[in-house]
């Protein structure tokens, strides 16, 4: 079995960006909340790599710590979406057809039903902006997301001669969801996953740009491109490299969540 | 041939439709600004938007700002006061009409008089008619205004653009078709983008040089530096961007003017609540704020550092910023001193405008470095006047009070920061009687000392009025000594 290209690259830059922010728990060049007014603006130079921003404080130390919010949030919100999605997923694919299965999977079509980033802006508006709120709204929108998954593939597996075979073997239908069904999704469940996790920092900055994401001083990406807004005709550099941390991230997760599939699903395996 | 002269003619009607278009140029202009006004009446909200558009360009009170702050006659031609300055004998002006063609006269003055301070008014500054008797018309020309007691203050409260004159004939629509007496009538409101105002042919005063005004509302500092670079618009009036200014310093098409507002910026505190009840805390916490650094950093330097909440441009103003310097380590000793060494955590709540977000982050840092934790969080304005001006659920705020001499909201213990000084209330209404300039400057300095002694607030700095006007454009207010783009004065020069 050969990896693909895509899967390569997309694991270095997503590990590269995970081992920045484990780094930033260790090291990073200046403390990121250091202010030094007289030194703003300052574009890359030997003592800051990455220059610096409007307060004077060191971008590349913003940046670690950055990806450490952005890492955190979607992190939490993708195991939401699982915890609550899986087994939601599994109860409807096991009650195929009857009023739950209606009941779960009509309550999902809601969810989804809305623009998810409409719907994060309004929980955050009510409950106040902050890291914690974020993650609850992005999670909220990971449950419909991981319960169909979950269900389409249990659904087909219902039918299969192994699962007939334990039900005759005595065992209940919860057990047979656990032992028998979970482990054969959980292929489907990884790649979903790294791709509701790229989806999820790309809310994460997306909230943080409106202002309601996390508040400062804790460094958020989303929020040093807002901060950078009105100055990027003065140093644009202020503007790109949290950009450019956001779209390297996103790309990289993808290209893993893309080269994952390729790699685990039945299918396409089959297909080679 | 025929399609040559054709062509020609075409290219010939172009040209001159290029030269009447640049000709045109010259009597309009198109004034960009911030904010939108909810509505367009200035005597029932205290929305500045609302001022900016119709202050002496639609609505004239009996007095006016100028744009030093100097109040001069404006429908009051002239006025007597009586020796005991109870009473004010105003002299209207002759020939003076509204834009609806109706004639101005003493019967406005007392139906705007009166229904600014009556029991249901919903003007937003009652307290400037507070002291208003009665108000009788004695012929149509003559209005005589009697005072329950001497009120040093009212001329000046009579120049707010809250105590413009008003017809009863054009109220009911005044919010959507104001109807004034200004040098501009009211032509058309675009709801999300702009007003539009024409010169008024019958003004009683001096013909305006330019015939129409737009006003645009530009409310993204991205958005509206690239209007101005754009020339999509003549003057940006109270620019938000103060980072991009030296661009335009720079570019010889534009001209940068930066003046002075009426705007103190301050770090409320909460007196009313612990921690901050203790002046010890609220001093420590004024002696961690670096000024210098905060107008700096927030407002690329455009500010001047405040001492206490008077303006510094005011004659009046008492340079008291070395009382509360940038000591940190003052302010750990005063902390320990009240027992609050370590791990003071207080809220700070921060409306939208980059002074109040940035200045928040910057003062933030400040209080860390001497052990008092600032938790941020960043409100719309909506959310801001629930929570903290109008609930109190609050320890830190930073918001600027652009009201002219406002030093009086100390006076009010329910005012949302809450301090409490019957001594300070008393010198009030003892200046409020008060009419002998010389004496008013003594207790307005006695005034600001006071406030600045227990450390009310911390006063940062003095907001700086920035417009960005293209190079040829004169007569623009350089200071905001009230909200107003007075474009009675303004021409182009070119």
């Amino acid at each position: 079995m050969r990896l693909s290209r895509s899967l390569i690259i997309g694991a270095v830059l997503s590990a590269a960006v995970l081992a920045m922010a484990l780094l930033s728990f260790a090291w990073t060049p200046y403390s990121h909340t250091a202010m030094n007014i007289p030194d703003k603006l300052q574009t890359p130079s030997a003592a800051h790599w990455l220059g610096t921003d409007h307060f004077g404080r060191d971008i590349l130390s913003m940046v670690m710590v950055g990806a450490r919010t952005s890492i955190a949030v979607a992190l939490v919100a993708v195991g939401i979406g699982i915890a609550l999605g899986v087994p939601l997923g599994l109860a409807a694919a096991a009650r195929r057809g009857t009023w739950l299965d209606e009941v779960i999977m009509r309550g999902n079509d809601l969810i989804f039903a809305f623009p998810s980033l409409v719907i994060a802006i309004l929980i955050t508006a009510i409950f106040g902006p902050g890291a914690v709120n974020a993650i609850i709204a992005i999670g909220i929108f990971n449950i419909p997301v991981f319960a169909r998954v979950t269900r389409g593939g249990a659904l087909s597996l219902w039918e299969r001669e192994f699962v007939m075979a334990a039900r005759v073997a005595g065992k209940s239908t919860p057990r047979i969801s656990f032992e028998h069904i979970l482990p054969n999704v959980t292929n489907l469940l990884i790649v979903q996953g790294t791709i509701q996790f790229s989806l999820g920092i790309l809310a994460e900055a997306a909230l943080s740009y409106v202002g309601l994401g996390a508040q400062p001083p804790t460094p958020s990406w989303g929020r040093m491109l807002a901060d950078a807004q009105t100055m990027v005709a003065l140093a644009p550099h202020i503007a790109l490299v949290p950009g450019l941390a956001i779209v390297l991230t996103v790309l990289g997760l993808n290209l893993m969540g893309d080269g994952l599939r390729d790699l685990l699903d039945p299918r396409i395996r089959v297909q080679r | 041939m025929s399609a040559i002269s054709r062509t020609l003619g075409a290219s010939l009607l172009a040209l001159t439709a290029g030269i009447g278009a640049a000709q045109a140029q010259h009597n309009d202009i198109t004034v960009a600004m911030q904010l939108e006004p909810p509505h367009l009446d200035p005597t029932s909200a205290a929305a500045q938007a609302i001022d900016s558009v119709v202050y002496t360009n639609v609505f004239e009170g009996l007095t006016k700002f100028q744009g030093d702050g100097s109040v001069v006659p404006a429908l009051a031609e002239s006025w007597d006061i009586s020796d005991d300055g109870l009473t004010y004998t105003f002299h209207l002006h002759d020939g003076v009409t509204f834009h609806d063609g109706s004639t101005m006269d003493a019967e406005d003055v007392k139906f705007s008089l009166d229904r600014a301070r009556a029991e249901d008014s919903t003007n937003a500054q009652k307290a400037l008619f507070g002291s208003i008797a009665n108000v009788e018309v004695v012929d149509p020309l003559t209005v005589k205004v009697t005072l329950t007691e001497p009120n040093g203050m009212f001329l000046f409260n009579m120049a707010w653009g809250d105590a413009v004159i008003v017809a009863p004939e054009s109220i009911e629509n005044i919010q959507t078709e104001p109807v004034g007496t200004g040098a501009y009538a009211f032509e058309n409101w675009v709801q999300g983008d702009r007003v539009e105002l024409k010169r008024y042919a019958d003004y009683w005063g001096d013909e305006p040089a330019i015939e129409n005004v737009t006003f645009k509302f530009i409310s993204d500092p991205t958005a509206a530096f690239s209007a101005m670079m754009a020339e999509d618009i003549d003057v940006f009036a109270g620019f938000p961007a103060p980072e991009n200014v030296p661009q335009f310093e720079a570019d010889p098409r534009f001209q940068v003017l930066v003046g002075s507002t009426e705007g103190e910026t301050i770090l409320a505190m909460n007196n009313a609540e612990p921690p901050l009840d203790d002046v010890k805390v609220r001093e420590a916490i004024s002696h961690a704020i670096d000024r210098q650094a905060l107008i700096d950093g927030a407002l690329f330097g455009y500010g001047t550092p405040i001492g206490t909440h008077f303006a510094p441009h005011n004659p009046a103003y008492v340079d008291l910023t070395e009382q509360s310097a940038y000591d940190p380590e003052l302010s750990k000793k005063l902390l320990e001193e009240a027992g609050q060494s370590e791990g003071l955590t207080l809220s700070l709540k921060l409306p939208p405008p980059s002074y109040a977000r940035r200045g928040g982050e910057i003062i933030a840092a400040q209080l860390a470095e001497v052990g008092i934790t600032a938790e941020i969080s960043n409100l719309e304005w909506a959310q801001w006047l629930e929570e903290v001006f109008t609930g109190k659920n609050f320890d830190m705020t930073i918001v600027s009070h652009t009201e002219p001499m406002d030093i009086g909201i100390y006076a009010r213990p329910d005012y949302y920061f809450q301090y409490d000084n019957p001594d300070f209330q008393e010198l009030m209404t003892e200046l409020n009687r008060t009419t002998d300039e010389a004496k008013r400057t003594e207790m307005l300095g006695e005034a600001q000392k006071m406030i600045a002694d227990d450390y009310v607030n911390a006063y940062l700095f003095q907001l700086a009025y920035i417009t960005i006007a293209k190079a040829g454009i004169e007569g623009l207010w350089t200071n905001l000594p009230t909200a107003a783009i007075d474009m009675t004065e303004v021409t182009w020069n070119d």
